[in-house]
């Protein structure tokens, strides 16, 4: 079985985003890069399923040359070979990228060697487009779920599920198809030291994408205006517990 | 939410482990109205306690490091928030195994005990997942610790609250310090200001931020460090509590490694130096983790990965056990690795407790404490002074520079003489083009180049052939050469000229100038225009501050001359007592003023064919010193010596030097002149005098009586420490400063080695020699003595062992060396009677 699963080099926020002076971009000084946790989450189910079936991974991403560290997180957790679609760094927007993907996956199909399972995140964490893995399945002609919170692999057929309201949605597809990928569909794993040292000396296919399509463009990034959060310390010890009930029969929490 | 003060005593800003410490350590001596203040909240406000490795080795190659750490272990042990590990140094390679003895050295030296050296197999039973293969041997010292250092910051912040001597605010930004009339008067906050004299900087990483408030520079930068943290370890899931299995530290790689609970953790000073500005750390709200710990940068890590492999493979080769935590933590460096302690030198009221690490920190805020209470540290600080950076040592330049360069050295094998190789040639003397022709060997004191010997010299060698001792290890004879020996001798012999442009030199003028000094100086002051007194300064617990002499140079009129090392710090003290009346004034004259010494036998006909003035013994007696005219240089002739030879010490104008240097080498050449380095001048000729030097002999933890340096009587005026002086020479002394001889220097191999200062002075059958206040007794200098033909030490030792003709021994690279009382008190071994200083 191969299986594609793809990534995208995004800020690792956690802290209070700012933007840099020109409003395109965030301000990534202070910051790491990361994948999305879906994203995270669809490389680790890629390694379960090789574990699991045998073949071979690829982990894909689109970007700068520096998004070569995505590639070898990937790698450092057990996927088997990395390809970047190099870019100058400037955005591609949904259309452009899933038509780049899919020059991809066309030419390893051309060479023999075909991916049954194409894995995505559900959605990037910054654009949060949740278009790629949907885009990429309708001009392949694949079927597609998306928001999978569970995949399994008998024999030519995927079964996956989602959450619906009250319950879950279950699919079987056909292989090859699509699934984008929901957090909490596994917990992905830490890379180990020897992963890691692994990762480093494997060689990353670089392939400088041809652009096609597209014509989304970026105005400029602006910040919500900040929440100001109000603290007020109610006191400490068994002494502020009538206080902390008071409040939370304010808020309708219990009964009053 | 707290309200702050209007107004307060003190303002300690920063509530990492140090903040904790030092408001604690105020309370406990009976400050009032302390403030606390942090930016982040507590417990852990965003600065490096929060991400601290919390491990703490004992042994430091430095006295004053080990006795701060000796010092926390006990407040830590105290607080119940140490966990007794032990800790091993391992050694891949057969130098380090060498650096270990020496380790163990120092260990017998501060009095850190048990340690002992271990052989691999042992290595292996005290930690199981080692590969021992690896590893030559290592450095065991059970005393070794983690402690929970954000726990220990809590309690002492509560022990200040119980004493209610303490308001406490945390997310409160200082935004500013006013100052006024160059003492502080306030801080400024986002919650309000506070009136105080008093402030306390323990802001770590962003301390020079916080000193540029007021005006003032705390000279370290920040650095990263990377930690990883690999889990979970199946081996550590049996192990009950934090630490189970002593902490690891790979010398050779400049890495360590301990487990922390159910993880493994990985840390690594082998990176390329990473600095950072303090202006550049993100704020808290920026932020990912905390502003101290940065997204990691994989890359430079890859190295230690592999070499953590190699000496962990069961831990670290597990498959299972992942990475879970990787950053690249902020710590703080210096320009010379020591800490940043004591009030800055610009402004009055305003201390820095900055550069300080978990290991040391409580011990050194307790010594911070006692310093702004009465001025009287129980540990002497002076090596980690604030006070002790020159102008340019404040540079960014510097700072990156030396930081950068220091920070590979960390676990590094450091000679006791290497010399930094960064932003060298700062200050240069104007002789310095002279002494590059004649092949100086250029060492560094506060930025200055000095000759360390002439490699124009080495003919020398063969005039002089058995007499300079040869040196066949390789340790002793790095950075050293026999042409210090050759040199001393045609000292000895004829004349030498001694570049001493290094020197810092405090003018000091005004009605109240003779006061001023009386009051500083332990010896009588009042004395003719024209005499020299050389004189220790003392602390007012009767510890020796500095050690210099002053020059009177009219009524009102003294010229104060001190080491280049010392001189800043010695300026401060100079500085902190001027008169309040103005009645005194002090001009910092380094500058302005080269200084040559010129001594020897032939020293007097030297000078004397170039002087204008009579330079006779009468005319120009020992002690003295004049204006005279040499050429057409206006200089000032000062009679004393350092190395115990007829001569002076000449200053000249800057500018003028170039021309004084040609004069006295043409006039020279009839009587065999030599240039002598800094090697003769403090180390050979010095020992041979038992001439005391600052920071080796004479520090704040001994008293004049033990340095065999208290006069016949004591001057009626008083004077800064006289008290505890008058009372020291009431007492018994409890140690007394000796000169030791090597009687045989020839090793278990067959090699001849030499110590070099530091080793622990033991007893005939290798006990540790402890004086009645628990001080270990170490060799504080040691050196060649060519003309006595013997290798000194210098040791201070406990009046039973304080005996001439006393046999003890030297642990030197693990061996003992045997060694005799030569001389107690300072009795120079060479000329008694000083008939060559005052012929």
């Amino acid at each position: 079985m191969n299986v594609l699963v793809c990534v995208k080099r995004v800020p690792a926020t956690g802290g209070r985003i700012t933007l840099t002076p020109d409003e395109q971009e965030i301000d990534t000084r202070f910051l790491g890069f990361t994948v999305s946790p879906h994203e995270e989450c669809a490389v680790e189910e890629a390694v379960r399923l090789i574990e699991a079936h045998g073949g071979t991974s690829v982990v894909l991403t689109l970007g700068p040359s520096v998004a070569e560290e995505q590639l070898r997180d990937a790698l450092a957790m057990g996927i088997g070979e990395a390809i970047l679609l190099q870019t100058d760094g400037r955005e591609w927007d949904p259309i452009a990228t899933a038509n780049a993907i899919v020059d991809v996956v066309r030419s390893r199909e051309a060479a023999g060697m075909a991916f049954d399972l194409l894995l995505f995140g559900n959605e990037a964490a910054d654009t949060g487009d949740y278009q790629i893995g949907i885009r990429v399945a309708h001009v392949l002609g694949l079927p597609c779920v998306a928001g999978i919170k569970a995949l399994e692999v008998r024999g030519g057929a995927a079964v996956a599920q989602r959450e619906a309201d009250g319950g879950r949605e279950i699919f079987e597809v056909s292989l090859p198809a699509v699934f984008a990928v929901k957090e909490g569909i596994n917990l992905p794993r830490y890379p180990s030291v020897p992963g890691r040292l692994k990762a480093k000396k494997k060689e990353i296919h670089r392939i400088v994408p041809e652009k096609r399509g597209g014509g989304l463009e970026k105005v400029r990034l602006k910040l919500p205006e900040e929440q100001q959060g109000e603290v007020e310390i109610l006191g400490s010890g068994p002494e502020a517990a009538p206080r902390v009930v008071e409040v939370l029969q304010r808020l309708g929490i219990v009964p009053s | 939410m707290t309200t702050l003060p209007r107004d307060a005593n003190v303002v300690v800003i920063g509530g990492g482990i140090v903040g904790n410490s030092m408001a604690y350590h105020l309370a406990r001596l009976g400050w009032k109205d302390i403030v606390l203040l942090d930016k982040g909240p507590f417990p852990s406000p965003g600065g490096s306690t929060g991400h601290a490795s919390n491990f703490i080795f004992l042994v430091d190659h430095s006295k004053e490091m080990t006795e701060f750490t000796l010092d926390s272990v006990r407040q830590y042990q105290e607080l119940g928030v140490f966990t007794e590990s032990g800790g091993i140094e391992v050694a891949r390679t057969k130098e380090r195994l060498e650096e270990l003895k020496r380790r163990v050295a120092s260990a017998k030296s501060w009095g850190v005990e048990p340690v002992e050296l271990v052989a691999p197999a042992e290595v292996k039973e005290l930690v199981p997942f080692l590969d021992e293969k690896i590893v030559l041997g290592a450095f065991h010292t059970p005393g070794v610790g983690v402690v929970d250092s954000l726990r220990a910051g809590t309690l002492m912040r509560e022990r200040a609250q119980e004493m209610g001597a303490i308001t406490v605010s945390a997310n409160t930004e200082t935004t500013g310090l006013d100052v006024v009339d160059g003492r502080v008067a306030g801080v400024r906050t986002d919650k309000g200001d506070i009136g105080c004299e008093t402030v306390v900087i323990c802001c770590g990483v962003w301390s020079p931020r916080i000193a540029r408030m007021a005006g003032a520079s705390i000279p370290l930068t920040p650095a990263v460090h990377q930690m990883i943290d690999v889990g979970p370890v199946p081996l550590f899931a049996e192990t009950v509590g934090e630490i189970a299995y002593p902490i690891v530290r790979d010398m050779d790689t400049n890495m360590y490694e301990r487990q922390n609970g159910s993880d493994f953790e990985i840390g690594s000073y082998a990176h390329r130096p990473i600095l950072m500005e303090p202006d550049q750390i993100p704020s808290i709200e920026e932020s990912v983790l905390s502003p101290t710990e940065l997204p990691f940068t994989q890359d430079d890590f890859d190295l230690q990965m592999e070499q953590a492999l190699e000496l962990f493979p069961d831990i670290v080769g597990d498959e299972r056990v992942g990475i879970r935590h990787s950053i690249n933590g902020l710590l703080s460096l210096t320009p010379d690795g020591m800490p940043c302690l004591g009030e800055t030198p610009e402004v009055k009221g305003m201390w820095s407790a900055a550069a300080i690490w978990i290991k040391e920190a409580p011990g050194i805020a307790k010594t911070i404490a006692e310093w702004m209470t009465d001025g009287c540290p129980e540990i002497d600080p002076h090596a980690s002074d604030i006070a002790r950076f020159y102008d340019h040592h404040r540079t960014k330049t510097h700072i990156e520079a030396r930081s950068a360069e220091g920070y590979n050295k960390t676990y590094g094998i450091v000679h006791p003489a290497e010399q930094w190789s960064s932003n060298r040639d700062v200050r240069l003397s104007p002789f310095y083009a002279r002494e590059r022709e004649l092949g100086a060997v250029f060492y560094e004191t506060a930025g200055w180049e000095r000759p360390h010997w002439y490699e124009s010299n080495a003919g020398l060698l063969d005039e002089y052939g058995d007499r300079v001792m040869q040196r066949e290890a390789e340790w002793e004879s790095r950075w050293w050469s026999p042409i210090i020996s050759a040199e001393h001798l045609a000292m000895r012999d004829r004349v030498a000229m001694v570049d001493l442009s290094a020197f810092a030199i405090f003018d000091v003028s005004g009605p109240g100038a003779l006061g001023y000094l009386q009051r500083l100086a332990v010896r009588q002051m009042e004395v003719p225009v024209g005499r020299v007194v050389y004189t220790p300064l003392l602390n007012p617990a009767g510890g020796v501050k500095a050690d210099l002499t002053i020059m009177r140079l009219g009524s009102n009129r003294f010229r104060v001359v001190t080491g280049g090392f010392s001189g800043m710090f010695d300026k401060k003290w100079f500085v902190d007592h001027l008169p309040d009346d103005g009645s005194a004034q002090l001009y910092d004259a380094t500058s302005a003023w080269c200084t040559v010494g010129v001594w020897g036998p032939r020293a007097r006909d030297l000078v004397a064919s170039v002087a204008e003035d009579d330079v006779s013994n009468e005319a120009f007696p020992f002690a003295t010193c004049r204006g005279i005219d040499l050429g057409p240089v206006r200089a000032l002739a000062s009679r004393i010596s350092y190395v115990g030879e007829l001569g002076w010490e000449i200053y000249a104008p800057m500018e003028e030097g170039a021309r004084l240097w040609d004069l006295l080498w043409e006039a020279g050449r009839a009587v065999g002149v030599v240039p002598a380095g800094i090697g003769v001048y403090a180390t050979t000729a010095r020992l041979e005098k038992s001439y005391r030097a600052h920071g080796n002999e004479l520090e704040l933890e001994y008293g004049l009586v033990e340095a065999g340096m208290a006069g016949p009587a004591v001057k009626d005026q008083d004077f800064v420490g006289k008290d505890a002086y008058l009372n020291q020479r009431q007492q018994e002394a409890t140690a007394l400063l000796c000169s030791l001889t090597v009687d045989d220097h020839t090793s278990s191999s067959g090699v001849k080695r030499y110590m070099l200062g530091r080793e622990p002075i033991l007893t005939p059958d290798g006990g540790p020699i402890v004086d009645a206040k628990g001080r270990r007794s170490y060799v504080t200098s040691a050196g060649a003595g060519p003309s006595v033909g013997k290798h000194i030490l210098m040791a201070y030792l406990p009046p039973e062992h304080a005996l001439v003709g006393t046999n003890l021994t030297v642990e030197y690279f693990g061996e003992p060396y045997p060694v005799t009382v030569a001389v107690v008190g300072n009795t120079p071994l060479l000329d008694p009677a000083n008939e060559r200083l005052k012929g």
